[in-house]
Order: C-alpha cells, then sequence, then structure tokens
C-alpha cells in the first residue's frame, strides 16, 4: 500500500493543554436552523415564549436534517434571519438569556436496549458531525449497517492550531470509549479503529489506556501529515480501502466518525442532555488568551473571543475552522454553530493573503494533492470554460482540503478555482443530460 | 468592534514559504560553483560575458513588459536565470553583440512572446543557444582554454581528449559553464537537497546517455563529463515550464533527451546534441504529461 500525498504544516497546538473552560451565560444567543448538511430545522418557539436548557427549539425538518435545543434559559425574542458565512440567509431563533440555566424537565436519560431505541433516542439528541462537516450522526447510523464491519474514529485533527479534539480524547477518553461501546453493541460491528495523528502522543496514550477492556478496538498512529483526517484519505491509511467515486464510506463496509461526536453520542444517553453546548478553540495572534471553551451553541463570536481577553491588537481576520479549510467570518455578532471547532484570529501580518502570480507549472499541486487531481490543468479548463475537460480532470472528486492553494510558489488561489470549477462541471453535465433528453 | 477592518478570503489562510523567487533564488545559489569554475578556467572575460547577459536578459524582460504595460516580473529573478544559463552555453570569446541577439531571442522571443513566464513552450536559453549555433557558427563554436591561449576545439569535436580528471574539474574547452561537473553536481545535489527539482530527469538522462554510448562501443565517461550534457541534464531539463510535471513524465523526458544526445552526437553532424535533444522534447512535453497524468484516487472512468 503506498501512501497518499499531503502537505507539511506548522501545527501551532497552542492550546493543546488548555483544559477547556466553561464561559457564563451570554447577554444574547443566537440560534441557526442550519447548523447541519440538510434541510434547515423548522422552529417550534415563538417570540415571546420562555425556553429552559434543552429544550426543543427546532424540529427536524425532513429527511436530511436535525432538531435543536435551546443552549440558555431565557425568552425567545424573535424569529429573524441572518446572512450565515456560507452567505446563504438562514433563518435564526434569537433568546436573550435570563442567566438561571434551569434544566428542561423532560431531559432524562433514554431508556436505550436494542439498535431502533438506541436511534430513535439519537434522532432527539441533535448531534451532528462535530469535526467540521455537520452531518446529521442519526442519518449516517441509520444507514443498512449489515454491510458495516468497522467503524473508524476521527481523531486525526490535522488542522493547525485546533485542539477540542485533543481535549477530549484527554479529558473524556472514558466518554469515547463508551460511546464506542455503545456503537458496537447496537450496531453490530466487532472492529474500531481510532487513527489519531502522531503528534498527539498524550490522546494516542489516554485513548489506549481508555479503550484498553473493550475488546476489538485498535488505536492507530497516524503520521501528522495534512489532510490526515479527510474522509477519504483515513479510510484508505487505517484500512486500505478506496472510497470509489459517487460512495459514501457506508459502501466500502466503513462509518467514519468523530472523536468529539462519539463522546457527545455516549454522554446524551447517560444524561439526556442534547447537544446545547461544545468544545471551542479560541487561538490564533490576535487573541490575547487563547484557550479551549465550552460555549453554549448560539454564543455570538465576539463575546467568546472577549471571555478569551479579547483582541491584543487589531485583528484582521477571523475564521470559524482551521486555518486549512475555515471560512473567514465577515461579522463579529456570527453565532458560534454545533459543527465550529475553532475561533481563529489574526492580525495584519497573518491574515493579509499574498499576491497572486503566475503558474510556472513546477507541478508541487499534483505532486500534493491527496487524491492525485491535477488543480493546475483544472485552473487552465476552469477557464477555458471546458466541461469535457474538468468532467475527464474529475474535479468532483475535490475535497477541498487546500494542500494545492497551500503549495503553490506562485500564490494561486487553486482550491478556490477547483471550487468554482465543481459547479461549472455540474451546470455543463445538467445541460448536456438535458441535451440528452431533447435528442430523444 | 467595526467589521469593515474584517478580511474575507478563500481558504487556505497559510501558504508554505517558497514563492517563485526564493526557487529561481535556489537555482542562481546552485549556478554559482559553476559561474566561479568558469572564471577560474577561462580567466575575467566569463564573467564580464556573464554579467553582459544577466543585465541585458533583466533589461529586455523590464523593457518588453513596460513597453506592453503589463506588470513587471523582473522580481521574481527568472531572467536572471535565464540570463546564466545562455551565458554558460556561449564560448569565452563570444563577440558582445552576438551575446546580446542570444538575450532578445532568449527574453523577447522564445519568453515573453508566448506569455511569460510558466508559458513558454521550449526553454529560452537552450533555444537562444541553438539560434546563435546556427547564426555565429564561428564564433560559437571557437573554444578557449585559459591554458592555452590558442583556439581549441571542445573535445567532442575531435579535440584531443584530456584526462579524466580534468573533464571532472573542467579543465578543458567548452562553453563558459559546462565544463566543470564538480560544480555542476554541487549544484545539482543542492537543488534536489532544496527540493527545487527531483532527481529523475537528471539521472535518468545522464544513465541514458552512459548506458547508450557503451552499448554503442563510445568511451561513456568521456561522453558523460564532456560537452553539456551536465549542465542540460541538471539544469535545463529540469525547467518547470517546458518539461513535464509529472514523476514518469519526467523519467520519460530524461530518456527521449538521453536517447536524442547519443543520436546526434555519434551519427550526427553536430558535435554536440544536449540542446537539439532537450528542445525537441521540450515540444513533446504537453503530450507526455498528458499522457502520464496520475488517475485520480477513486475515480470511475464512465463508460
Amino acid at each position: 500500500m503506498f501512501r497518499l500525498s499531503g502537505v507539511r504544516l506548522r501545527h501551532c497546538k497552542n492550546t493543546a493543554d488548555c483544559v477547556p473552560v466553561r464561559m457564563g451565560v451570554p447577554k444574547k444567543i443566537v440560534i441557526p436552523m442550519s447548523m447541519h448538511i440538510g434541510a434547515p430545522a423548522r422552529p417550534v418557539v415563538k417570540a415571546g415564549d420562555a425556553v429552559k436548557v434543552g429544550q426543543p427549539i427546532a424540529e427536524n425538518g425532513g429527511g436530511l436534517s436535525s432538531p435543536i435545543y435551546s443552549s440558555v434559559s431565557g425568552t425567545v425574542k424573535k424569529i429573524d434571519e441572518i446572512i450565515a458565512v456560507t452567505g446563504a440567509k438562514i433563518t435564526t431563533v434569537v433568546i436573550e438569556p435570563d442567566g438561571e440555566q434551569a434544566v428542561y424537565e423532560e431531559i432524562k436519560p433514554p431508556v436505550v436496549t436494542n439498535r431502533e431505541e438506541f436511534l430513535s433516542a439519537l434522532s432527539n439528541s441533535g448531534i451532528v458531525g462535530l469535526g467540521g462537516a455537520g452531518f446529521p450522526t442519526t442519518v449516517k447510523l441509520s444507514a443498512d449497517v449489515s454491510k458495516i464491519d468497522t467503524i473508524v474514529v476521527n481523531g486525526a485533527e490535522c488542522e493547525p492550531y485546533i485542539t477540542s479534539d485533543t481535549r477530549t480524547m484527554i479529558d473524556d477518553a472514558d466518554a469515547v470509549a463508551d460511546g464506542l461501546a455503545m456503537l458496537m453493541k447496537y450496531l453490530e460491528v466487532d472492529r474500531v479503529i481510532v487513527g489519531i495523528e502522531n503528534n498527539k502522543p498524550q490522546c494516542i496514550a489516554s485513548m489506549k489506556k481508555a479503550t484498553a477492556h473493550i475488546q476489538g478496538i485498535e488505536v492507530r498512529s497516524l503520521p501528522s501529515l495534512y489532510p490526515q483526517g479527510g474522509e477519504k484519505v483515513l479510510v484508505y491509511h487505517t484500512l486500505g480501502r478506496t472510497i470509489k467515486e459517487g460512495q459514501l464510506p457506508l459502501d466500502c463496509g466503513v462509518i467514519v466518525i468523530n472523536c468529539t461526536t462519539v463522546a457527545t453520542i455516549s454522554k446524551y444517553i447517560k444524561t439526556g442532555m442534547p447537544l446545547v453546548e461544545r468544545c471551542v478553540t479560541v487561538d490564533g495572534s490576535a487573541i490575547a488568551e487563547p484557550k479551549n471553551v465550552i460555549v453554549p451553541i448560539g454564543t455570538p463570536v465576539l463575546e467568546l473571543i472577549e471571555f478569551c481577553g479579547g483582541f491584543k491588537c487589531q485583528p484582521r481576520k477571523i475564521l470559524m475552522g482551521g486555518p486549512m479549510m475555515g471560512i473567514s467570518v465577515p461579522d463579529l455578532t456570527m453565532p458560534v454553530l454545533k459543527q465550529n471547532n475553532a475561533i481563529l484570529a489574526f492580525d495584519r501580518k497573518d491574515a493579509t493573503p499574498p499576491k497572486e502570480t503566475a503558474c510556472i507549472k513546477c507541478g508541487k499541486c499534483m505532486e500534493r494533492c491527496p487524491l492525485k487531481l491535477s488543480p493546475c490543468d483544472i485552473s487552465a479548463a476552469y477557464k477555458k470554460g471546458d466541461g469535457a475537460s474538468l468532467e475527464k480532470l474529475k474535479v468532483n472528486l475535490c475535497m477541498e482540503c487546500g494542500c494545492c492553494s497551500f503549495i503553490c510558489p506562485a500564490k494561486r488561489n487553486l482550491v478556490q478555482t477547483n471550487k468554482l470549477a465543481k459547479v461549472a462541471l455540474r451546470e455543463y453535465q445538467t445541460k448536456n443530460a438535458r441535451q440528452k433528453e431533447g435528442n430523444k | 468592534m467595526d467589521n469593515s477592518v474584517l478580511l474575507v478570503s478563500p481558504s487556505p489562510h497559510v501558504r508554505a514559504k517558497h514563492t517563485t523567487r526564493s526557487i529561481m533564488l535556489d537555482v542562481i545559489i546552485a549556478l554559482c560553483p559553476a559561474l566561479v569554475a568558469s572564471v577560474i578556467i577561462f580567466g575575467w572575460r566569463a564573467a564580464l560575458v556573464t554579467a553582459f547577459c544577466v543585465a541585458l536578459c533583466v533589461f529586455f524582460e523590464w523593457a518588453f513588459e513596460k513597453i506592453c504595460k503589463r506588470d513587471v516580473t523582473v522580481g521574481d529573478l527568472s531572467a536572471i536565470v535565464t540570463g546564466l544559463l545562455l551565458s554558460f552555453n556561449l564560448p569565452v570569446g563570444i563577440p558582445l553583440w552576438q551575446a546580446a541577439i542570444g538575450c532578445l531571442v532568449a527574453i523577447v522571443i522564445v519568453k515573453q512572446l508566448f506569455g511569460g513566464i510558466g508559458c513558454n513552450f521550449a526553454n529560452p536559453a537552450i533555444t537562444a543557444r541553438i539560434v546563435m549555433l546556427i547564426s555565429f557558427a564561428g564564433s560559437m563554436s571557437d573554444f578557449a582554454a585559459k591554458n592555452d591561449a590558442t583556439s581549441s576545439a571542445t573535445p567532442l569535436s575531435g579535440g584531443e581528449m584530456p584526462s579524466v580528471l580534468d573533464l571532472f574539474l573542467g579543465n578543458h574547452g567548452g562553453s563558459l559553464g559546462e565544463t566543470c561537473a564538480l560544480a555542476l553536481l554541487l549544484g545539482g545535489i543542492y537543488l534536489i537537497v532544496r527540493r527545487v527539482i527531483t532527481w529523475y530527469t537528471p539521472v535518468v538522462f545522464v544513465a541514458t546517455v552512459f548506458v547508450f554510448t557503451f552499448l554503442l562501443g563510445e568511451n561513456p565517461v568521456e561522453h558523460v563529463l564532456t560537452g553539456g550534457l551536465l549542465l542540460g541534464a541538471i539544469f535545463m531539463a529540469t525547467d518547470y515550464s517546458t518539461t513535464p510535471s509529472t514523476k514518469w513524465g519526467k523519467v520519460i523526458f530524461g530518456l527521449g533527451c538521453g536517447i536524442i544526445t547519443v543520436l546526434i552526437r555519434v551519427f550526427g553532424n553536430y558535435p554536440e546534441g544536449v540542446s537539439f535533444a532537450i528542445l525537441f522534447m521540450n515540444i513533446l512535453t504537453p503530450l507526455i504529461s498528458m499522457w502520464t497524468r496520475k488517475k485520480a484516487f477513486g475515480g470511475v472512468i464512465k463508460k
């Protein structure tokens, strides 16, 4: 087996030793209805309603979706709309906390004895993939699991700065182990591989210790090569299986799940408290006191940063997520989402993008692409509007990890072009399909 | 806080340190041993020719971009590399006006008219050398080493073959930068260590020449150490824009260069074939790149 390519990054895991601290109740909570992949949740509260911690405020929007729970006790001020960082307009529930943090009366541990009960309990947990993707966990686990032989736990955390998964694996290793025991029992899978990058020896040790008593769990040390935590990369490096074009990990007999998601599942099954808070790494050159913070979902970014001592210098760029795939935030009133694992703030020096120059055809983008794509050729085909070439170049497989842009000596925004090319390819294919229909 | 100071830009938000300029600087550093060797072997006129070519290449690039109202890119240092490589391909006694024409061909015709850095399909220095070789056949093949003031031919064209040690140290007739194998190898190792180039092309190129000349009953060591083989294999056959960017493409490129070089040297009319070989393979590069493109991981070819 050969190894997939990637890039070596400065890890900057400055907060790896920072035990998460719980921040107080923010002055305002803004909870977007779209904090997951799929249909937005439907609000079930209206302005003026009193809510408590863990009380449902939005139900499953149908199909691929997830319910949402209040992270504070207080009063619903209004149902509003914001422009999300993705540019889409989304509905939000704005809550004014009363500071009491009274817990919703109906919170009690679910009774779980078999797979059906486990999945139905999870469908009320509001849990989504916490590593960043936000895929509704119930949907992932509800698929036909008869073909599944292995669960791969993603503890790679290959993005620089972020240490929220690191802390989960150190502080909550037992919760991860319990969660894995539950998954193995109810999904009837007898093999688990926990993949952790070798720059986190503490996590490897603590996960090994916590899972020692469970037969079938293997903790695997993986090289620190970004993007080790990419789904296709992780499955290939742990099991040697290739997730082919158009396939899901399920088609290869694998479920890939983030370690913090597993810990959250086990905590939910034990307490019945749905996903209302999470650990977020706050770091970057403009943050006064970088730390890991347990923060209520919906807390405005600015309040979270103020909790971390505010800015030590003028910030120029704020990121949700890591520096490789994170999205830059235009507005500090943006709330922390379920799938946010980090808020990073950078000063002018770190934030200014380099000037783009001409491609010198060095081939480094092709050499480093984990999926063996040819970003420079894709970029040329995209500029020509050449849909047929884009199809041949398989730009649809791009996972947008950013290795190509990172390594490019001419500082070209290759991954951005890939994203645009993916859209162009879809348009080309729809047009072709329509023409074929017409010919018939 | 004022949100207008916040910058929104596409990911990734961190970039690798190297730039086009730092890569070109590495190439310049790698060429320095050969430059020093050329001054020792051929005297101060070697330095003059080199400085003249470098200055003119930079000037032509600047002037052309100014006239065309393009962004001036002399800051990427690539014109300096072209100037160095071109001068290394010239004999020490070259009249400067001829060298000037070479610089004009390299920068304006071969590089800028095709769109500037990254867009040229042929190596500027190689092409300019060939143009000069055909146009000024006399002065281009008038090789003189410092230790004998009279003109002498490059060993390949039938002059007396020096000892292997002299060949390795470059103490013999030839173009400015091509004679000292030691200096060129030092530069090559530096480039490989700095990951500017990979070993595929140079090693395959040189090995092909070695094996092929051996099979033809020639002296393979002399063929490797004379002429522009090492200079071409290490510095010109590894040029990014004009050679394949895939691993197997580089291997094919080196193999092709090696075979053509030997064919020209042994069976052709020219004593030296490295430039022609590289230029010919330059032309095949887009095809080689296309043939050797990697198959996407998990990609399914639709029927």
